[in-house]
């Protein structure tokens, strides 16, 4: 298998992995709205209304960033990172 | 002053850009103290923030196509973060957003929750991709990557269709900032705002888009923080309030119990002025079904990952590598402005209707609220009405209506804040819509000046020629805009939504496929975008005409249906013709690898 195709493969499962997570925290934990709204969550708001306002919006942002590390490594790994002269 | 040093200088040039602004907040402060009109300040903020951003686009100015399409590609990460966080955050999030959350509640937090998860499609589905590719603009991956005109103009058309039914909302918010801010007629202000836009970017283009975007985000973000956090803390209800108001989110619930939703007689309701909305739905509660809430949600994500105006501020990262971060930083950026809307709509909504706070109006008798400033003011401004229903003589939850927009505007006011702030929430709202406006006109006036003119109709034609046409589209562009802003049409909420999802229909898969599906043809895409945009249209009149949808898609979430259509069509019509030559696999293979050369190269 060649180097490339390996990069690829590497890729697409981290893309798997993110695709996953955003999923959930954008689509999946919302089919329990109500039920989560029941309970009391971080700072004393309910979960629904938390995730809502903070909760999903700041989870993905940290993801974004960790996925680009992680995507970062896995170029420097088969040596198709970029120059650094940015 | 923007030679190479530039680059190197940003955060003293933007620091020393942010202090002055401030000063500029405190010596209108100081203003005010001696007597400066409330109407003298308002113009003050709005032209000079306008003055300052014409000033950045002038000295931006550049005969370079390089530098007038993607600036040059050497803006960094974190600038291009708050170029994207301005050019996104629209006149819409800034002045509707909180209004939005203050009467739907939960089933309007959807979008939210869309407009920022979003973000992850771009990042991981396309950005870097895109940047690797090297083009100029959105058709031009699409054209390049499929071949051909045909695909190319199929691209140029859905851009076109969904950014301009996005920039006429964005030139109608200026406009009515500008109108009330200046003091002059809508039908005047309208142009007044256009003129400020083009002032920005005809230019330097992108060049002057990017550092103009990154003025208008400092003033946008500090014009909407400031009363956030001055509110919550002048109310006692924390100093830090997106952490604090749990309370306070709890006490409106209780309020809502104890004031009970009383609906009102249709009768009742048509004296009621047009635009106006009275509280019927509690603050925090879940008030949607989880398809209702996750489609638009869904319908918003493919949205941002379709939108022109967005994906080409990518294209002007150093590298691959930076666009990635860039993606980062830009949704950190909106993350600010975003989770601070409902914390506003919470201290706005407590601020008016809880008794035990002086500011709160429920339960006074009316001729005591009518008495009220700041009542007559907004009254006057047709964007707050009470009315006696039951005759009783006091005010009841159901008898107070209010616009969507006046939270953002009227809230520092009713709080009792000084009116230098409102000047300043003027500007803010003006920046964002400015901001929007020039990204979206510049997208259009782009793929027509690059794709078809320079691609399909003159592909000899020299730089200075190239430039002159992508500037009188921009004007053209911006006329026609502004145009139909005038005349009204939707409210400024819903065209926006209109346009992520027309976007969506017709852009996403070909886009999304274009990289991660080798075996996508010119066939299969040409279909895709024709189909899926073709059907959007056709759903949303159906819809519109009085006819029932499926699968609860309404004309918010419509794009869904549009978006289906086109993947189905991509996917069948792909398979069923030939596949595409050796030469636009190894294409794309190589957009896959970060390292190296554009694809595009020295081509353009």
């Amino acid at each position: 298998m060649s180097n490339a195709t390996k990069h690829w493969e590497k890729s697409r499962s981290l893309l798997f992995i993110t695709l996953i997570i955003w999923a959930i925290f954008s689509m999946g934990i919302f089919l329990f709205g109500a039920e989560m709204n029941e309970v009391t969550g971080p700072f004393g708001y309910p979960w629904t209304y938390w995730f809502t306002c903070q909760g999903s919006l700041g989870i993905f942002v940290i993801l974004i960033f960790w996925f680009a590390n992680r995507q970062e490594k896995i170029d420097e790994e088969f040596g198709f990172n970029e120059r650094e002269d940015d | 002053m923007i030679k190479g040093k530039f680059i190197d200088n940003l955060p003293k040039v933007y620091g020393i850009y942010t202090g002055g602004f401030i000063g500029f907040i405190i010596l209108m402060a100081i203003g005010e103290q001696m007597g400066m009109s409330a109407k003298a300040i308002g113009v003050a903020f709005v032209a000079f923030t306008i003055f300052i951003y014409a000033l950045i686009g002038y000295l931006s100015r550049t005969a370079q196509a390089d530098a007038y399409y993607v600036a040059g590609r050497q803006v960094p990460t974190v600038f291009n973060g708050m170029a994207t966080a301005a050019d996104w955050m629209s006149g819409a999030s800034f002045v509707a957003m909180a209004g939005g959350i203050y009467f739907k509640g939960y089933g309007y937090m959807a979008l939210l929750v869309g407009w920022t998860g979003g973000y992850i499609l771009v990042a991981t589905l396309l950005a870097p991709y895109l940047r690797k590719f090297g083009c100029y603009t959105v058709p031009d991956f699409i054209g390049t990557r499929y071949g051909g005109n045909l695909a190319r103009l199929c691209a140029v058309i859905v851009l076109t269709v969904a950014s301009f039914t996005y920039v006429t909302a964005q030139i109608n918010a200026t406009g009515t900032i500008a109108s009330v801010a200046l003091d002059i007629d809508f039908k005047y202000a309208v142009y007044v705002g256009l003129i400020s836009i083009l002032l920005c970017s005809m230019l330097g283009g992108m060049r002057a888009v990017t550092w103009t975007q990154v003025a208008q985000y400092i003033v946008l973000i500090i014009a909407y923080l400031l009363p956030v956090f001055w509110i919550s803390n002048k109310m006692g209800a924390g100093f830090f309030p997106h952490f604090m108001l749990a309370d306070e989110v709890a006490r409106i619930g209780e309020l809502e119990q104890q004031f009970g939703f009383v609906k009102n007689s249709a009768a009742d309701l048509a004296t009621v002025p047009k635009g106006l909305a009275g509280i019927t739905k509690a603050h925090s509660a879940v008030n949607a079904t989880p398809w209702a809430f996750i489609s638009l949600a869904l319908a918003m994500m493919m949205g941002t990952a379709s939108l022109p105006h967005v994906m080409m501020r990518y294209f002007t990262t150093p590298s691959v590598k930076a666009a990635r971060k860039s993606v980062g930083w830009s949704l950190f950026f909106i993350f600010l402005l975003y989770s601070s809307a409902p914390m506003l709509a919470t201290l706005s909504k407590l601020t008016l209707i809880d008794p035990n706070l002086s500011t709160g109006i429920i339960g006074k008798s009316f001729a005591e609220v009518q008495s009220i400033d700041w009542y007559q003011n907004w009254n006057q401004a047709n964007l707050m009405f009470i009315s006696d229903f039951n005759g009783n003589g006091t005010l009841e939850l159901n008898e107070f209506f209010m616009g969507g927009k006046a939270v953002v505007l009227a809230t520092p006011e009713i709080a009792g804040l000084p009116y230098v702030i409102s000047g300043l929430v003027a500007a803010g709202g003006m920046a964002a819509a400015m901001s929007t406006a020039d990204g979206l006109i510049l997208a259009i006036a782009n793929a027509i000046s690059h794709d078809v003119y320079y691609k399909m109709i003159d592909p000899k034609a020299e730089t200075a020629k190239r430039l002159l046409v992508a500037r009188i589209l921009l004007v053209v562009i911006g006329f026609a805009g502004a145009t139909i802003a005038a005349m009204e049409i939707q409210g400024i909420l819903g065209s926006v939504i209109w346009a992520f999802d027309f976007a969506m229909s017709g852009l996403f898969f070909p886009l999304v496929l274009g990289v991660w599906w080798k075996r996508a043809n010119r066939q299969g895409a040409i279909a895709g975008m024709v189909l899926g945009l073709g059907s959007a249209i056709w759903y949303l009149v159906w819809v519109r005409t009085g006819g029932s949808g499926f699968l609860g898609l309404s004309q918010l979430t419509f794009g869904i249906f549009g978006a289906g259509v086109s993947f189905v069509a991509m996917v069948v019509v792909s398979l069923m013709t030939q596949e595409p030559d050796k030469a636009t696999q190894k294409m794309v293979d190589e957009v896959r690898i970060p390292s190296g050369k554009t694809i595009l190269g020295r081509q353009h």
